[in-house]
């Protein structure tokens, strides 16, 4: 039997049971909609990845896109599965239903996704990335603009990309030198290299919209001088045919560690006359836009941290239950037959770690996909409001827990292989090295670590930052009624008292030190404040079972809710412990690493 | 030309299956449902030849409890026109469903019926050829192909010794194997215009059939489980086993 790529029992559980995706049809932008309708999408995803995705994820990964000097060249088959994503109208699935679009929430959007992530998310990159920029200039394009681009774009037809990084600008993107002028016919002529551009060269689509960060010629030093223009691979005539090839070229392509399939490209702007570009909004104002896209691509990157992490778990428990090895410790005979793995401590230990780090992750990242859509379209104001608040605090925890714990869950799948995990004819070692990049791209977790500590914690006197306690505060105080859930309850809350206090010393300390030397455990202070949202995460869904269970369920679900309080308890023993550590290294200030001079090592 | 396709809500295809502790029945209670993998053949079938411009209307046909909705509405995404279940929560064996479509044919008066071969909840293999004893229509079983000319419908069936070729007068019955097509996917626009498709509810009743029971179950229970094999030293040794042990040959 092949390992499913996701467990359907618990992407119900989350939608219907956690989130109460259902109650979404209580909103007028979701009125058509029912559980049939959120089902037969999940279904249609589910297809498309068994159908397209999977059967090409080996070859997607071994065949990687080439560049001949002229045009880029990948396997045939990418393009029949983007096509069918296309077609299907899975693309752009959240989309209006006058764009063909399906109207779908964020949340059930995302476990849509998530079928055909864990299938291939190389693949899947081409039309995610599509939909994010689609919705950027949706949200401050104009009209003009949103006709021009964003339609082909919903259908199909073109493609998009951001394009930020530059060969001196990376994490430092204050410092980027490409340069937007303005010519005689009131156009933007865009110059400069752009590198790691994902998706920024290929023939799958007609045309490719870059949205591109630039300094117009004059504009201040730092982010205050950025501007975001929209430079399409080939220029577009008023009619919407394809006109001349624009001052975009392909200097390169990137070889990677994993996504093999989607290909990172140099792009060179403006070697002639300059790249044509359209400026999106005011001048200067282009980060703010760009952040619009990439606090979704945020939520994308943990999402995909995470679906690789549930796909890594699923195939390695399966492994285990199929695959004999050994005796237990107590069975003296070695003429017994030798037992499946699952029944060995240590790999049950790495399987229950697994669903922990893996379902709380990814349940996580759902917990942003409903706030995303909560900001837009809840029904009071103040509701609105409120859900911007915490995603906008959540969000670099959102970005960077699963893609830190989803490449530990791929790591212990390997683990449970043995040698049978770190050769190619199992797919868990590219899982590993596809989902490790998501602590590198849309800001590292170096760079989410600084924006929690630095910005999200005390912006708008400490708003987002109380908004998340309370929130914890409100579920400790429902699973305190339970009996069977009142200590991890009290667990949490000593790790919130730690949490608080720990963050009032390290604020603090900028007082007495420099913000370097006081922000030196910036990555601790994440990982301490991600394990306590995780266990959070963990109790939430742990309420949700502990009451399923007091009503006699049917045995598969008994088995299912037992499955995921046992998950709960593992991360509550094994896990949440660690936040003491880290909160000690950081109440005490501690410098080592920082004191170390560049000499000494 | 219109065409009547009957669904069956089965469980899903993917779901090991178990009996009820008391062996009174499968247990099924809680296990995903979908239409039956051959209805979903015959419901891309009669979509390719809409297409083709062969058929003008799809009408699909479904019995069962409420439920079976899902799999009309799936069937509707799929390109079927418009919907018809027939609603019972009484157990359906062949004989009465082929009665309930006996009776929506000449109601409906399709062309053509297009239906699974069998059902892989049941795997009984007799509505088709009960609903062509009932109503006189020609049957062409097993297809795995079907082209239709001059008002006749060429089924090509798979049969035990290759494949046989019939040449039926229309209004005729098909019964699709797996080899006919490969069914599409509800698209995710295709999935919300299906909702808007009407779906009429009618009872047993209003078709004047009594649906209940003519067979009852006695007992159910797993299949035995495969034992561990062993390595035979010889040829010899293999007839030897195969003859007195498995008492095969």
């Amino acid at each position: 039997m092949v390992a499913p790529l996701l467990s359907e029992r618990d992407l119900e559980f989350l939608l219907y049971e956690l989130f109460d995706a259902e109650a979404m049809t209580q909103r007028a932008r979701y009125c058509d909609h029912n559980r049939e309708t959120f089902n037969a999408a999940l279904q249609t995803a589910r297809t498309v990845a068994e159908k397209f995705f999977l059967p090409i994820r080996q070859k997607v990964d071994s065949e990687q896109p080439t560049f001949d000097g002229k045009a880029v060249h990948m396997i045939p088959e990418i393009k029949t599965a983007v096509d069918a994503v296309i077609e299907s109208g899975l693309a752009s699935c959240t989309a209006d239903y006058g764009l063909g679009g399906m109207q779908l929430p964020e949340v059930v959007a995302n476990a849509v996704s998530a079928y055909l992530s864990a299938a291939g998310s190389t693949t899947l990159g081409y039309t995610s990335l599509t939909n994010a920029n689609a919705n950027l200039i949706s949200a401050h394009g104009t009209a003009e603009q949103i006709e021009k681009w964003v339609v082909p774009m919903r259908d199909g037809r073109f493609a998009g990309t951001m394009a930020m990084t530059e060969p001196g600008a990376g994490s430092g993107l204050a410092d980027l030198t490409t340069s937007a002028v303005k010519d005689e016919n009131g156009h933007y002529r865009i110059s400069g290299s752009k590198i790691f551009i994902s998706g920024g060269d290929h023939e799958l689509n007609d045309n490719i919209v870059h949205l591109v960060l630039a300094r117009v010629k004059g504009a201040p030093q730092g982010v205050k001088g950025i501007s975001l223009f929209i430079v399409p691979k080939f220029l577009v005539n008023d009619d919407g045919s394809l006109g001349e090839k624009n001052d975009v070229a392909l200097a390169g392509l990137f070889h990677k560690m994993g996504g093999r399939g989607h290909t990172s490209t140099a792009l060179s702007f403006g070697e002639r006359d300059g790249a044509i570009g359209y400026l999106v909004g005011e001048e200067n104002k282009g980060l703010s836009y760009m952040f619009h896209m990439m606090n979704e691509a945020r939520i994308l990157v943990g999402t995909m941290g995470a679906v690789t992490a549930l796909t890594g778990y699923q195939y390695s428990l399966d492994y285990a239950k199929e695959r004999p090895q050994g005796r237990l410790l107590a069975e003296k005979d070695p003429s017994s037959p030798p037992v499946s793995i699952i029944q060995h401590g240590d790999v049950r230990r790495m399987l229950l770690a697994q669903k922990a780090y893996a379902e709380g992750a990814y349940a996580l990242c759902l917990l942003g996909a409903q706030l995303s859509d909560d900001e837009k379209t809840a029904e009071t104001e103040a509701e609105r409001k409120a859900a911007h608040t915490l995603l906008d605090f959540l969000t670099p925890i959102i970005k960077s827990w699963p893609s830190e714990y989803g490449p530990k869950a791929n790591d212990l799948a390997i683990q449970v292989l043995g040698g049978h995990g770190y050769i190619n004819e199992h797919p868990v070692e590219m899982f590993y090295r596809d989902n490790r990049l998501n602590p590198i791209h849309e800001g590292t977790t170096g760079i989410q670590s600084l924006d929690l500590l630095g910005r999200k914690v005390p912006m708008n006197q400490f708003a987002g930052y109380q908004a998340c306690l309370s929130a914890m505060e409100e579920t400790i105080a429902i699973a305190k009624q339970s009996e069977a859930l009142a200590g991890f309850a009290d667990d949490l809350s000593t790790s919130i008292t730690t949490l608080k206090t720990t963050t009032e010393t390290v604020l603090a300390a900028t007082q007495s030190m420099t913000v370097d030397a006081a922000f030196c455990n910036s990555v601790s202070y994440l990982n301490l404040f991600g394990h306590v949202v995780v266990a959070w995460i963990w109790l939430k869904q742990g309420v949700v079972a502990d009451a399923a269970l007091s009503s006699s369920p049917h045995k598969s679900d008994e088995d299912f809710y037992k499955g995921k309080l046992q998950a709960m308890a593992f991360f509550f023993r094994h896990e949440l412990p660690l936040t003491h550590h880290w909160a000690t290294i950081i109440s005490d200030l501690d410098t080592t690493h920082f004191d170390m001079q560049e000499a000494w090592f | 030309m219109k065409i009547l396709v009957a669904v069956k809500r089965v469980v899903d295809y993917n779901v090991k299956v178990r009996p009820k502790a008391d062996g009174s029945d499968v247990d099924i209670d809680n296990a995903k449902k979908a239409i039956n993998p051959f209805c979903e053949i015959a419901v891309e079938e009669a979509v390719r030849l809409k297409e083709k411009g062969i058929a003008s209307e799809i009408v699909v046909v479904s019995m069962g409890t409420k439920q079976s909705q899902e799999q009309i509405r799936t069937a509707m995404a799929l390109g079927a026109d418009r919907g018809i279940l027939v609603e019972t929560d009484v157990e359906l064996q062949p004989l009465a469903v082929s009665k309930c479509l006996q009776k929506l044919v000449e109601k409906e008066n399709p062309e053509l019926v297009i239906l699974g071969k069998q059902s892989i909840d049941g795997d009984n293999n007799q509505t088709g050829q009960m609903l062509g004893a009932l109503t006189g229509m020609p049957q062409g079983t097993f297809a795995s192909e079907v082209a239709i000319a001059d008002g006749k419908v060429a089924v090509t069936r798979e049969i035990d010794g290759g494949l046989q070729t019939v040449s039926l007068s229309l209004p005729a019955i098909v019964t699709t194997d797996l080899r006919l097509n490969e069914p599409r996917y509800a698209t995710l626009p295709n999935i919300m215009k299906a909702k808007k498709k009407p779906l009429e509810t009618i009872s047993p009743d209003d078709l004047g059939v009594a649906v209940e029971p003519r067979v009852k179950t006695l007992k159910v229970e797993p299949p035995a489980t495969r034992e561990a094999g062993v390595k035979v030293g010889s040829v010899a040794e293999l007839v030897e086993k195969l003859k007195n042990e498995a008492k095969v040959i």
